[in-house]
C-alpha cells in the first residue's frame, strides 16, 4: 500500500515536471508596479517563467528533504555541505565539455565530482588518523579550490566569460529552463521510487550498520547508492539555490523534521513537505521583491520552520519542555503540601477534618504568607475548601484520595528498599521524596504483592490501603481505622 | 584545451616574476605565506579537538557580519568591517552551541544549519542594500578574496619607511598574536585539546580556553578572508595541519610543519597562479592540497614498507596488528 502511494506521488512529481518551456531572464520580467499586483500574479500562476521556479523550487525542496533526512540521521549533515562544494569542478569540466550550459554535460561532470569527493572523504578516513570533520573539510576546501582555478581559467577563454556559471554559487530559480525542471523531476522521482522500494534497507543500514552487514546485507551498496541520489539531488539543485546553500536545503527541513518524531518514515514525509513549502515560499518572496535570489529565501523559511520546531515542537521544543517542566513542578508542590496536610491530620489521630493555615506553616517551617498561598493553590485546584474565616482548611474527596496516594507511594518505596534492597530505615526518606510523585498505580500494585500487602512503613507509620482512600476523613477516627485494617481480605 | 592550459614557460613562470615584477610577486607570497600560517597555526588545535568545520561555520557568517556592521554604522572602513565580522563569528558558535545543547540535533547539523541561515540572511540583506543602491560587496569577493589586489593597496607609512601594504602588516600583526598565545598557553591549549577531564582536575577552566581558541580562531578567519576568501580560509585552517599530521606525531614538529607548509604552498601557488592566469586564492589551495598528496602518499609507502620490513621485538610475542 505505502508502495503504491509512493509511486503515485512520483507521478505527480513528474507531472510537475513539465510545465511550459519560457525563456524569460527573471521570473518577474514583466514588471507590476505594486507588491500586492505582483503577489496577485504570482497566485495566478500565468507567468510560465514562473511556473517553471515554483515546481523547480518545490521539488528541489522535496528531493533536498528526502536526502537530507538520511544525512540528519547518519550524522552525515556536512557531507552535504562538502559534496555540494566538491562538485564545482565537475560543473566546470562538464561546461568545458563542449563550451556551453548544456545541463546533461554539466549534470555528468559534477555528479561525477561529486563521488569522488565521497571516495575521498572514505579514503582519508580509511587511511589517515584524521576524524569525519577533517576528512569532510579536505575535500570541501581542495575541490572548491580546484573548481575555483577552473572557472577563472574558463573566464580567460574567448566566450568564456559570459558563461553564466557564477549562477552556480548563488543560484537563481528564474534561470531555471524547462530541461532543469524535467531534471530535477526525474531525480525526484528517482529518490521517492528508491526510497519507497529499499526502505527497510535503507533504514537498517542507516541506523545499525552492523546488524545490517551481520545479516548479509551489502551496507557499501546501499551507502554509495545513497551517496550517488544525494550527488543527483546536489547537482540538480545547484542552479537554483547555488553552491553554498545547497547544503542547508538539504540539513535544515530534516533537522526540523528530526525534532518532531521518532519515526524514520515520518520525518521522510515531513521533511519533503517543509522542503517543499521552503522552496514555495522562495520562490514567491522572489518573485514578489524584484532581484531578489531565490536561493537564500528558501533557506530563510526554512530555517523559520526549524526554528518553530526548535521552540515549539510537541515533544522536543524547548518551550514545550519548559512548559511541562513548569507544570509538573506545580504539581510536586501541590502534591506535597497534600502530603502536609495528611501528616497533620494523622499526627491528630485523624480527629478532626480541619487543618489551620497555623498548623501548615508550623510543619513546614515556613512563614504564614507562604502556607495561606500554597493552600489558595490547592483551593483552586479543588483539592480543599476553605473555612469562611480563612483560617482553616478542609480536603476535599479528590484531595484526600491523592494525598492517601502519595503518602501510601512514599511509605511503600521506603519499605521496599528496606526490605528487598537493604538500605537502613534512616537512608530512605530521600528517596522516596522523589520517587513519590512518579510511581505509577501499576507499579504500586507490583510493590504491594512483593511486600506481601504490609500496612506499616519502616518507621512504624501506617501505610493507607485503597479502601482508606475511599472513606471520608470523618470515618477514619482513631480505633475504627485499626479495626477496620486488621478486617481488610487479602491483608494479614 | 590547449587555450586552457597555457604553455608552461620556464621564464615567464619561474623568472620573471622575481625579476621583472619582484615587488608584486613578493608580496602577494609573503601574504599567502601569512594567512596560512596563521590559519594553520589555529588550525592545528581545530583538528586535535575535531572541530574543523567551525572554522566553515566561522567564515561563511562574516558575510552577514559585514553587512550588518555597515546598516549600523553606515561607512565600510577596515575596523567596522573586521568588528561586524568578529561579533558574527562569536554569534555563529553561540548560535551552534545552543542549538546543540537545547535540543537532540546532532553537531554537525547544528553547524550546518546556523551557518547556511546566517549566510542566507547576509545574501538577503546585501541585495535589498543594494537593490537600494546605497551599498555594494561583492559577494564572490567575500567568497574568493583577492590576494592579487594586495600589492595595489597604498602601503603604510610609519616614521619615514615604508613598511608594506596594509593588509600585510596587519596579516603578521595576526600571525605573531597567534604565535605568541600559543607559545605562552601552550600547556593550557594541549591539556585543555587532548584531555577536558584532566584539565578540569587540574583546575584548568575548559570553557575559557575553548571560547578563547573560538576568539583566535575568528580572528585569523576575519583577517584571513580578505585575501583567500571565506571558503578557502577554510582550506587553510585545515590542510597545512593534516599535511603536519602526516608527517609527524609530535605537536610542537606539526606546528614547525605547518609553518614550512605554509611558505612551500605560497611559493608554489603563486607560480601556479601565474602558469594557469588563473585565481591567486584557487592556486594557493591548489598548492597545499597537492603538498598534503605528497605527504600522505609517502606516509603510506612509509607504513606498507614498515610492515612489510618490520622485524619482530621478540620471538614469541604475536605482533599485534600483523597480517595474518
Amino acid at each position: 500500500m505505502r508502495k503504491l502511494t509512493g509511486l503515485a506521488l512520483s507521478l505527480v512529481c513528474f507531472a510537475l515536471a513539465v510545465p511550459e518551456a519560457a525563456e524569460a531572464a527573471r521570473i518577474n520580467e514583466l514588471s507590476d508596479s505594486t507588491l500586492i499586483g505582483r503577489a496577485a500574479r504570482f497566485f495566478s500562476f500565468s507567468d510560465p517563467s514562473l511556473r517553471n521556479a515554483l515546481a523547480g523550487s518545490m521539488l528541489l525542496g522535496v528531493c533536498c528533504g528526502l536526502m537530507g533526512s538520511f544525512l540528519v540521521v547518519r550524522k552525515l549533515s556536512l557531507l552535504g555541505d562538502a559534496l555540494s562544494h566538491a562538485v564545482l569542478p565537475g560543473v566546470a569540466l562538464g561546461f568545458l565539455w563542449n563550451m556551453s550550459k548544456d545541463p546533461l554535460a554539466i549534470f555528468a561532470g559534477a555528479t561525477l565530482a561529486g563521488l569522488l569527493g565521497a571516495g575521498t572523504v572514505q579514503l582519508l578516513r580509511a587511511t589517515t588518523r584524521h576524524k569525519e570533520d577533517a576528512a569532510l573539510g579536505f575535500v570541501l576546501a581542495s575541490f572548491f579550490g580546484v573548481g575555483i582555478c577552473l572557472f577563472t581559467m574558463i573566464q580567460n577563454l574567448p566566450g568564456g566569460n559570459k558563461s553564466g556559471l557564477d549562477k552556480f554559487m548563488f543560484g537563481q530559480a528564474a534561470a531555471l529552463g524547462r530541461s532543469d525542471v524535467i531534471l530535477l523531476g526525474v531525480v525526484t522521482t528517482l529518490a521517492l521510487v528508491a526510497i519507497v522500494v529499499f526502505y527497510k534497507e535503507y533504514t537498517i543500514t542507516s541506523f545499525d550498520a552492523g546488524f545490517a552487514r551481520s545479516i548479509g546485507m551489502p551496507v557499501q551498496a546501499f551507502h554509495y547508492s545513497l551517496m550517488l541520489l544525494l550527488a543527483f539531488a546536489i547537482v540538480s539543485s545547484l542552479q537554483a539555490v547555488g553552491v553554498v546553500l545547497v547544503s542547508a536545503m538539504l540539513v535544515v527541513p530534516a533537522a526540523a523534521a528530526f525534532l518532531l518524531t521518532d519515526r524514520l518514515g515520518r520525518m521522510l514525509i515531513y521533511s519533503a513537505i517543509f522542503g517543499m513549502i521552503s522552496g514555495g515560499a522562495g520562490a514567491f518572496f522572489s518573485f514578489v521583491g524584484r532581484n531578489l535570489p531565490t536561493g537564500p529565501f528558501m533557506v530563510l523559511a526554512a530555517a523559520t520552520v526549524f526554528a518553530v520546531s526548535l521552540f515549539f515542537g510537541p515533544r522536543y521544543g524547548i518551550f514545550s519542555r519548559w512548559w511541562r517542566q513548569r507544570s509538573r513542578s506545580a504539581r510536586i508542590s501541590r502534591e506535597n503540601t497534600l502530603k502536609a496536610i495528611y501528616h497533620v491530620l494523622e499526627d491528630q489521630g485523624f480527629t478532626s477534618e480541619q487543618v489551620s493555615t497555623h498548623e501548615m506553616a508550623e510543619r513546614r517551617r515556613e512563614t504564614l504568607e507562604e502556607a495561606q498561598h500554597q493552600l489558595g493553590v490547592l483551593r483552586r485546584h479543588e483539592y480543599v475548601t476553605m473555612s469562611d474565616d480563612g483560617e482553616s482548611v478542609a480536603l476535599t474527596p479528590a484531595g484526600w484520595h491523592r494525598a492517601c496516594e502519595i503518602v501510601r507511594n512514599h511509605r511503600l518505596w521506603e519499605l521496599y528498599l528496606t526490605n528487598a534492597a537493604h538500605i537502613p530505615a534512616d537512608h530512605v526518606h530521600e528517596d522516596a521524596e522523589k520517587i513519590e510523585h512518579v510511581l505509577g498505580e501499576e507499579t504500586v500494585h507490583m510493590l504491594e504483592k512483593r511486600l506481601n500487602y504490609a500496612n506499616r512503613d519502616p518507621h512504624g507509620r501506617l501505610i493507607p490501603g485503597v479502601e482508606d482512600m475511599r472513606l471520608t476523613v470523618a470515618r477514619q477516627r482513631g480505633p475504627t481505622r485499626e479495626a477496620w485494617f486488621g478486617k481488610m481480605p487479602g491483608r494479614p | 584545451m590547449s587555450s586552457l592550459i597555457l604553455s608552461f614557460d620556464w621564464y615567464r613562470v619561474i623568472v620573471q616574476p622575481w625579476v621583472d615584477d619582484f615587488p608584486i610577486t613578493f608580496w602577494i607570497v609573503l601574504m599567502g605565506f601569512l594567512v596560512t600560517a596563521a590559519c594553520g597555526l589555529v588550525g592545528n588545535f581545530l583538528l586535535l579537538r575535531r572541530m574543523a568545520l567551525v572554522g566553515d561555520a566561522i567564515s561563511h557568517s562574516i558575510l552577514p557580519g559585514l553587512v550588518v556592521a555597515f546598516m549600523i554604522f553606515k561607512t565600510a572602513t577596515t575596523w567596522v568591517a573586521f568588528t561586524g565580522a568578529l561579533a558574527a563569528g562569536i554569534l555563529t558558535v553561540l548560535i551552534i552551541e545552543f542549538i546543540h545543547r537545547q535540543s537532540r540535533v546532532k553537531p554537525d547539523a547544528a553547524i550546518c544549519i546556523a551557518f547556511t541561515t546566517l549566510f542566507a540572511l547576509g545574501v538577503v540583506l546585501l541585495s535589498m542594500l543594494e537593490s537600494a543602491g546605497s551599498f555594494h560587496i561583492d559577494a564572490d569577493c567575500v567568497l574568493y578574496g583577492e590576494i592579487a589586489f594586495v600589492p595595489l593597496e597604498p602601503p603604510v607609512v610609519w616614521s619615514g619607511y615604508e613598511l608594506g601594504p596594509p593588509s600585510v602588516i596587519r596579516m603578521a600583526l595576526v600571525l605573531m598574536a597567534v604565535a605568541l598565545g600559543i607559545a605562552v598557553f601552550y600547556k593550557e591549549l594541549v591539556v585543555t585539546s587532548f584531555d577536558p577531564g584532566l584539565a578540569q582536575s587540574l583546575g584548568m577552566r575548559t570553557a575559557f580556553w575553548h571560547y578563547g581558541l573560538m576568539g583566535a580562531l575568528a580572528l585569523v578567519v576575519v583577517s584571513a578572508f580578505e585575501s583567500v576568501g571565506a571558503i578557502l580560509a577554510v582550506a587553510m585552517l585545515i590542510v597545512p595541519p593534516m599535511f603536519a599530521a602526516e608527517l609527524s606525531e609530535q605537536l610542537p614538529v606539526r606546528l614547525g610543519l605547518t609553518v614550512l607548509h605554509a611558505a612551500l604552498s605560497a611559493v608554489l601557488g603563486v607560480h601556479l597562479s601565474i602558469w594557469l592566469n588563473c585565481s591567486a586564492a584557487g592556486a594557493l589551495v591548489v598548492a597545499a592540497a597537492f603538498l598534503f598528496v605528497i605527504a600522505w602518499t609517502t606516509s603510506q609507502v612509509r607504513r606498507h614498507l614498515g610492515r612489510r620490513y618490520a622485524e619482530p621485538q621478540a620471538a614469541n610475542v604475536p605482533v599485534i596488528g600483523a597480517s595474518s
